[in-house]
């Protein structure tokens, strides 16, 4: 159904004229996210500044059966909050108050709009922190980092996302709201809300969250060791696992990534020489303990062929060797006019292989692909330096990026480990989900949406299901008239 | 043709055993596609059909046309230890795979409750935890990827192999803790740690008031227990409440909780600390206990809350057999209980945000109140929505949420 003409002004009666934009102008900044390779003008941008006014635009748009798209702080790496033509962009920043602290059960209720580093700024008083930490954190929402089941480099010891979160309050696209989960983690029934998170925002939108808060470690040693070849700095990280011991965080960076941010404003005092470096931060109740550990992983370094390995003398080094970290995105910024964030896993054995096969991809596509990950859970980041006004270029980032999928799929990864699927990665989920499974997924969300109007033509790529004839049921038992023709790309909404 | 014939004739006769008491023809397919071409059948027949996995912990008396066994599915077709994963097939049973794993230097660390012998299909589809929660999360937290059969016969694979994984919808958690009412779980893969170098346990006696501000000491001293039980006296086989408290990982860190442990509670002395052996016979006591009762349930509510918890269950049920993680908000109960007094239990939790969920109860009660039941508004009809998604014909036999 197409949006009627008085939609903005409806829209603007719910959350005031100034929250509504329509101009080209205004509507181009939401074109995009994070992922420079894909863009979308959405016709009408709604930026509600309450739950209730979220609740009352998500009616008014079930009511028009309009399809939307939920958006936090616009950071992600897929394409996934992108809205196009005929598509409401709903954007979720303004609903951001952190609505409970309760430090006594280790836990906090937020809006989706609640910026990951403020929560763990409000927490930290209480001795505790919000354990996901993307490298976006600073921008990022936590109802992005619900929709994406986002990890971040500490993920390697605290888990992702979807350890974290113990209840939610759904909008669904007709405007329904229901809680999910409890506040002990104890599911009513199955667990719909780790099925939930990390959906995409495919099932609605999280409009309360309540996330488990971790106690914030009293000891921390953070440790640059750096290596002249990668293949060896795999090793080191294999060796570490292999001890039983499991670091806070355990981050790789290969020279190409190194040199741009010891280039840029962030540099870290990481060696210019090193072929590779890992980032190794261990944690814990116990200063000594923590130091003892310490000892064993720089011998596990050392013996793996590390030249040196570090120790942040303070704080404020460790803050430094932390933000060359995090901010490497940002510095590869210098090397060229765009850059795709590629995300992809592997086993972790296979790490040093991978990287050899990404180098020989670059090369053979004569790009710049720099290496940034969290290598401790084998979760790679092929950056691609390019040029996005240079076509010919373009296509080869296209084909450089699929052969980065295929031989990460190859080893047994997967095509994403954090960033998700959104728009970027459709074409690759039938390389790992037969048709089946893939219908599944479809009728999995058409369960929570028989329209399919939230965030539309994402994740499940519905040229490639089987289909699910039976599996079509409206959220009230009934068979659901509204779905659109099977075969139909949910883009064509 | 009877069911058993028509069942012989498509999985050959080795896949039929011995019918239990009951006497439902019990199929045993030894792939998982024999069992997808069981069920596509089934629903094909209109057959009921009721899961199993070794029969040692839910029980197997639910009315049937037949009983589809994972037993037979018991391969581990890879433990990868520099990787810390492992894929196996959901029949194999717990304690085989344990050694296996331990063999390679890798360690599933869950420690549910029932028999040795449970399989890992059975742990992972009703989601029960045991006291290595505390350290190490739920069962979901283990998984990596599941490959499950709907009930008319469609093989799905959810999730991969690798630690990472955000690629599609998270069907995983859906069959954790789902009971078998979206399909029969094949094959699963793990999450591995290494073998922890140092594990021990310390056990300490006192009442159940003691014992819990114990627990709350350890906690607010930052320790990080692999787990942390507070055990009735009665499944304990104590006189008074036990509090277990298992340090494992590293020596480093081991060795600096012991001393937090003793500086938290006023003087490591007051707690004993288990041989190797004696340690190991306490916690299996612990799980074996849950499986020996005709009732067990388990309730999660958050930390603060759990005092007032044991003492509604000690209230309503008594509190004979109980084991709680204080600090994870998880209790379990077993013992004798009637379909009234269940539900009655239920609606009080659930008036204290606190769910119930019925682990295993001979099949009149179960049936009537469901694993699951109180369910907020809006959630019933999603759970429907995704039985009819994976169970179109409701073939099934799982009593998810009661009459």
């Amino acid at each position: 159904m197409s949006a009627p003409s008085s939609l903005a002004r409806d829209l603007a009666a719910i959350v005031g004229q100034r929250h509504v934009r329509q101009s080209r102008a205004e509507r181009l900044t939401y074109a995009m996210d994070g992922l420079p390779t894909h863009r979308r003008l959405p016709d009408v941008v709604v930026l509600p500044g309450t739950r209730e006014e979220l609740i009352a635009v998500v009616r008014l748009l079930a009511v028009h059966r309009l399809p939307f798209v939920p958006r936090g702080a616009g950071t992600g790496l897929s394409g996934g909050a992108l809205a196009g033509a005929g598509a409401v962009l709903v954007v979720l920043t303004r609903v951001n108050r952190i609505l409970r602290l309760d430090h006594a059960n280790r836990l906090a209720v937020v809006e989706p709009g609640v910026v990951n580093t403020k929560l763990t700024a409000a927490a930290r008083p209480h001795g505790l922190h919000y354990a996901p930490d993307p490298s976006s954190q600073s921008a990022c929402t936590i109802g992005g980092n619900v929709a994406e089941n986002a990890g971040g480099p500490h993920c390697l010891k605290y888990g992702v996302t979807a350890n974290h979160v113990l209840a939610l309050e759904v909008l669904f696209a007709d405007g329904t709201l229901v809680d999910l989960g409890s506040p002990g983690g104890e599911p009513w029934g199955p667990d719909l809300v780790g099925l939930f998170v990390g959906s995409e925002g495919n099932f609605g939108i999280a409009t309360r969250i309540t996330v488990r808060l971790t106690p914030l470690p009293r000891a921390v040693r953070t440790m640059l060791a750096d290596f002249s070849g990668l293949r060896a700095a795999g090793e080191g990280v294999s060796a570490v696992i292999a001890a039983g011991i499991v670091p806070a965080a355990l981050e790789m960076m290969d020279q190409s990534c190194i040199r741009a941010v010891e280039d840029s404003v962030y540099a870290a005092g990481y060696p210019r020489d090193a072929a590779a470096i890992l980032l190794v931060e261990l944690d814990g109740r116990d200063e000594h303990a923590v130091v003892a550990e310490a000892e064993v992983v720089a011998e596990l370094l050392r013996k793996a062929g590390a030249r040196s390995v570090r120790t942040a003398a303070d704080d404020a080094e460790r803050e430094r060797l932390w933000q060359g970290r995090k901010k490497a995105f940002g510095a590869m910024g210098r090397l060229s006019r765009d850059l795709v964030v590629q995300d992809a896993v592997v086993p972790r054995s296979a790490l040093p292989a991978v990287l050899e096969t990404i180098a020989g991809i670059a090369r053979r596509h004569e790009l710049v692909v720099s290496n940034v990950f969290h290598a401790g859970d084998g979760n790679l980041h092929p950056n691609i330096s390019f040029d996005a006004t240079d076509p010919a270029m373009k296509a080869r980032v296209e084909e450089a990026s699929a052969e980065i999928m295929a031989a990460c799929i190859a080893v047994g990864g997967t095509i994403t480990g954090e960033h998700g699927v959104g728009l970027d990665k459709l074409r690759y989920m039938p390389l790992i989900f037969d048709p089946e499974s893939l219908g599944a997924m479809l009728a999995v969300r058409r369960v929570f949406d028989p329209e399919e109007r939230v965030n539309p033509g994402k994740v499940v790529p519905v040229h490639a299901c089987r289909e699910w004839t039976h599996g079509v049921r409206s959220r009230s038992g009934s068979p659901n008239p509204g779905a659109p023709p099977r075969g139909q790309p949910i883009g064509a909404l | 043709m009877t069911i058993l014939e028509k069942v012989t004739a498509l999985l050959g006769e080795g896949a039929v055993l011995e019918a239990g008491t009951d006497r439902v023809p019990r199929i045993a397919p030894g792939s998982p596609d024999a069992v997808a071409l069981l069920l596509g059948t089934a629903h094909q027949e209109g057959w009921r059909v009721r899961i199993e996995g070794a029969g040692t912990w839910l029980q197997s008396d639910a009315p049937a046309d037949l009983a589809l066994t994972t037993r037979r599915l018991d391969r581990i077709p890879a433990i990868e230890p520099p990787d810390l994963t492992a894929t196996a097939e959901a029949g194999i049973g717990l304690d085989q795979l344990r050694q296996q794993l331990a063999d390679r230097g890798a360690w599933l660390a869950v420690d549910p409750p029932g028999l040795a012998g449970r399989t890992l299909g059975s742990i992972v589809a009703t989601a029960t935890a045991g006291p290595l929660r505390q350290g190490f999360g739920p069962i979901k937290d283990h998984l990596l990827g599941v490959t499950f059969v709907t009930g008319d016969g469609r093989m799905v694979q959810s999730g991969g192999r690798v630690m990472k994984n955000v690629a599609g919808y998270d069907l995983t958690r859906l069959q954790a803790g789902g009971f078998g009412a979206f399909g029969v779980i094949v094959l699963v893969h793990l999450r591995l740690r290494t073998l922890p170098r140092a594990d021990i346990t310390y056990l300490l006696e006192g009442s159940r008031a003691e014992l819990t501000q114990v627990g709350e000491d350890i906690a607010a001293a930052g320790l990080t227990p692999a787990a942390l039980e507070l055990v009735s006296p009665a499944l304990a086989r104590r006189e008074r409440w036990v509090l277990g408290v298992r340090l494992a990982g590293s020596p480093a860190l081991v060795a600096a909780d012991e001393t937090g442990l003793g500086a938290a509670t006023g003087g490591g002395g007051r707690f004993t600390a288990l041989r190797a052996e004696e340690a190991h016979a306490f916690w299996m006591r612990l799980a074996e206990g849950f499986a020996v009762r005709p009732v067990t349930f388990r309730i999660g509510g958050v930390p603060a809350a759990s005092d007032e918890l044991l003492d509604l269950l000690q209230h309503q049920l008594g509190d004979e057999w109980i084991s709680a993680s204080p600090a994870a908000g998880a209790i379990r109960w077993t013992g004798e209980a009637t379909v009234d007094r269940l539900q009655r239990l239920r609606r009080t939790l659930a008036g204290l945000e606190v769910p119930l969920t019925l682990e295993r109860a001979p099949w009149p009660l179960r049936g009537a109140v469901g694993h699951f039941g109180a369910y907020r508004e809006g959630v019933g009809p999603l759970v429907t929505g995704l039985r009819r998604t994976f169970d179109p014909g409701g073939g099934l036999v799982v009593a998810t949420e009661g009459e």
